[in-house]
C-alpha cells in the first residue's frame, strides 16, 4: 500500500513538475540573471554588466514613452471598466421587486455584453482597426450619418487620440466580463438587505452606495487587479492595431512592445530582459497595493 | 382587509435604465455585426458605403479567405495545438491538484505554492529565456513545442482551481474504494467524475485562453505554415491591407469569431459560469 502510494504520487506530480520547471520556473529565474548581462543571443558571449541595462532604460526615450503610456492606461482602463461594469450590473438588478429580480431582458443583455470576452485580442484589434479607419470605418461613418461629420478623425494616426483609441478598445473588450462577474456578486447579496433599504426610504443611489458597493467589494478588488495587469500589458491590441506599431511617434508604445522589439528584432536579449524585470516589479507592486487597500474595514454580511 | 403593507415599489423609473443597457448592447454588438455584414460585401461596397447591406451576399469572400488566405490552415493548426494542449493541461492539472489535495506528505505545500506563485508573474518576463529553452530543445516552430509550452502555462491555474474542488470531496468515497481493492490510480478515477463541475468550468476557461493565445505563438512559432489562427489573422491584416483585399480580411475575421460566438450562444450559461469562476478567490 505504502509503495503504491509513493508510486502514484510520483506519477501524478513528476511530469507536471518537469514541464513547470523547464518552461516556467527556469525562464523566470534566467530572466533576472540575463537582465544583468549584455547577451545578444550567441552562446557563451554574455558579459556581466551589472545594473548597466537598468541605467540605460532611464535614457531610452521610447521606453519612457512606453512607461508613460502604460501608466495612463493603468489610470484609465480599470476605473472606466469597473465604473461601466458596476453601473450596468446594478441597473440589471433594478426595477425588479425588492431591487433584486432584474429588469426585463437582462438575460439577453448579459449574453450580448459577454461577446467580446470570447474573442482573441487579435480579433478585437483587427476589428477595431476597421472601426477606426478614417474613410471606410464604422466610427466616422456613424458620426457622419448623424450629422456629426465634423468630429470625424484619423483616430489612429493622430498622436493626441491614438492612446485614447487603444484605451477605448481595452475597455470595450472587458466591460462585459465584469458586468457578469459583478452581477453574480449582486445576486449573492441577501434579498432582505435591499428590502430593508427600500423600507428605510433609501433611493437607488443610496442603496447602491450603502448596500451594493460594500458587499461586492471583493469582486471589485479582484477586477482592479486583473484589469491593472491587462493595462500593463496591452501588447496584442497595440501590436496589431496601431500604426508603426506603437505609433504615431511612440504615442501608443507599451513596455511589452518595446521588450518584444528589442529582443526579437534587435537581438538585445539582456536589455529586453531588464524591461521584463521592470514590468514584473510594476505588476507585483500593483497586486500588493490592490490587495492591501482592500483589507481594511471589510463589511461582513450579517 | 387591506391592512397588509403594500410592497415597496422601486423608485427608479425603468425607461432610462433600459436605454442605458440598450446603448451598451449596441456598442458591443454593432462592430461585430458590421464585420459579419462586410464579410459578404464587395470591396467597392465596403469602400464606398460602409453602412449599406450588400446588393447580393458574396459568400465567395469566405471561401477565398479559407483557401487563398490560408485561414483554413490556421484554423486547423489552432484546433490541433489547442486540442493537444487542452488534453495535456487537464490531465496534468487534475493529477497534480488531486495528489496535492488528497495526500499529506512532506513538501506538499511547497509544491502547491511553486505552481500557484507562477500565476503572478507576467509572461513577458519569461519570454526571452523561454525562446532559448524551446530552441535548445529543438522544439521551435513545432506543434509539440507549442503544445508543451501552452500546457506548462495553463497548468498552474488549473491546479489552483481544481485543488479547492478536490478538497471538498467526501473522504468516505475514497475509503470505500480502497476497501474494494482499488489502487491509488483507481481511486483517482473514481473521484475524478465527482469534480465534474470544476473540470467543466476550468476546461472552458482554458480552452478560450489557449484558443486566443497570441504572445507565445508569436515568439515560439515563426513558421507561417504552422501559424495559429490569431497569428495568421494578425499577419493577414498587414498583408491584405497592402493588397487592399478588404472583403477577404473581413471574411477571415468573421471565420475567426463566428464559431466561438455560436458555440457561446449555445452553451452560454456554462461558459459564463466557467469564465467568471476563475475570478472568485
Amino acid at each position: 500500500m505504502r509503495h503504491g502510494r509513493w508510486r502514484f504520487l510520483a506519477g501524478a506530480l513528476v511530469p507536471a513538475l518537469v514541464l513547470h520547471v523547464l518552461f516556467v520556473l527556469s525562464p523566470y529565474a534566467q530572466a533576472f540573471y540575463l537582465s544583468l548581462t549584455d547577451w545578444t543571443g550567441v552562446a557563451g558571449a554574455a558579459h556581466f554588466v551589472g545594473a548597466g541595462n537598468y541605467a540605460r532604460l532611464g535614457g531610452d526615450s521610447l521606453f519612457l514613452d512606453a512607461v508613460r503610456n502604460n501608466a495612463v492606461l493603468l489610470a484609465v482602463v480599470p476605473l472606466a471598466t469597473v465604473g461601466i461594469g458596476l453601473f450596468l450590473a446594478s441597473m440589471m438588478h433594478l426595477g425588479g421587486r425588492g431591487g433584486r429580480r432584474g429588469i426585463a431582458g437582462s438575460g439577453a443583455y448579459q449574453i450580448v455584453y459577454f461577446f467580446p470576452q470570447l474573442l482573441s485580442l487579435v480579433v478585437v484589434a483587427v476589428l477595431w482597426g476597421f472601426v477606426y479607419n478614417p474613410n471606410t470605418g464604422l466610427l466616422n461613418g456613424a458620426l457622419r450619418a448623424v450629422g456629426l461629420g465634423g468630429l470625424a478623425r484619423s483616430w489612429l494616426a493622430s498622436p493626441a487620440l491614438a492612446l485614447a483609441a487603444v484605451a477605448a478598445v481595452l475597455v470595450w473588450s472587458s466591460v462585459g466580463f465584469y458586468v457578469v462577474l459583478f452581477s453574480a456578486a449582486i445576486d449573492g447579496i441577501p434579498r432582505e438587505l435591499f428590502e430593508a433599504a427600500l423600507l428605510d426610504g433609501a433611493g437607488g443611489w443610496a442603496t447602491f452606495r450603502r448596500v451594493t458597493l460594500p458587499l461586492v467589494r471583493d469582486s471589485v478588488q479582484v477586477a482592479f487587479v486583473y484589469l491593472g495587469i491587462a493595462a500593463l500589458d496591452a501588447f496584442a491590441v497595440v501590436q496589431v492595431m496601431t500604426v508603426g506599431p506603437g505609433g504615431p511617434d511612440g504615442a501608443t508604445e507599451v513596455i511589452g512592445l518595446s521588450l518584444y522589439r528589442n529582443a526579437f528584432q534587435y537581438g538585445k536579449f539582456g536589455y529586453a530582459s531588464a524591461m521584463g524585470v521592470a514590468l514584473f516589479f510594476a505588476t507585483l507592486t500593483l497586486a500588493v497595493l490592490a490587495l492591501r487597500s482592500g483589507r481594511r474595514d471589510r463589511l461582513e454580511p450579517a | 382587509m387591506n391592512a397588509a403593507p403594500r410592497r415597496p415599489r422601486p423608485s427608479v423609473r425603468t425607461f432610462p435604465v433600459h436605454l442605458a443597457m440598450l446603448a451598451w448592447a449596441v456598442v458591443t454588438a454593432l462592430p461585430l455585426l458590421w464585420a459579419v455584414v462586410s464579410s459578404v460585401k464587395t470591396d467597392d461596397e465596403i469602400l464606398n458605403d460602409p453602412w449599406s447591406l450588400p446588393a447580393s451576399p458574396r459568400l465567395g469572400n469566405w471561401s477565398r479567405a479559407w483557401t487563398e488566405a490560408s485561414i483554413g490552415r490556421y484554423f486547423l493548426n489552432s484546433v490541433l495545438v489547442v486540442g493537444g494542449a487542452l488534453a495535456l493541461t487537464m490531465l496534468l492539472g487534475a493529477l497534480v491538484a488531486y495528489a496535492l489535495a488528497r495526500y499529506e506528505f512532506r513538501g506538499n505545500r511547497f509544491v502547491y505554492y511553486t505552481f500557484v506563485a507562477a500565476m503572478f508573474f507576467p509572461v513577458f518576463l519569461a519570454l526571452v529565456p523561454l525562446f532559448f529553452v524551446v530552441q535548445r530543445l529543438g522544439l521551435l516552430g513545432t506543434y509539440q513545442g507549442l503544445i508543451l509550452v501552452y500546457a506548462a502555462y495553463a497548468v498552474p491555474f488549473t491546479v489552483f482551481f481544481l485543488h479547492a474542488f478536490f478538497r471538498t470531496l467526501p473522504a468516505e468515497v475514497a475509503e470505500a474504494a480502497f476497501l474494494d481493492g482499488c489502487s491509488h490510480l483507481g481511486v483517482f478515477r473514481v473521484m475524478l467524475p465527482m469534480a465534474r463541475p470544476g473540470l467543466v468550468a476550468v476546461g472552458i476557461f482554458n480552452f478560450l485562453g489557449l484558443w486566443n493565445q497570441y504572445l507565445l505563438p508569436l515568439v515560439l512559432n515563426p513558421d507561417p505554415d504552422r501559424y495559429v489562427l490569431a497569428q495568421g489573422l494578425a499577419a493577414l491584416s498587414v498583408s491584405q491591407g497592402y493588397r487592399s483585399d478588404w472583403s477577404g480580411l473581413f471574411a477571415g475575421l468573421t471565420i475567426a469569431m463566428l464559431p466561438v460566438l455560436i458555440a457561446y450562444v449555445a452553451f452560454q450559461r456554462h461558459i459564463r459560469a466557467g469564465m467568471t469562476a476563475g475570478a472568485v478567490k
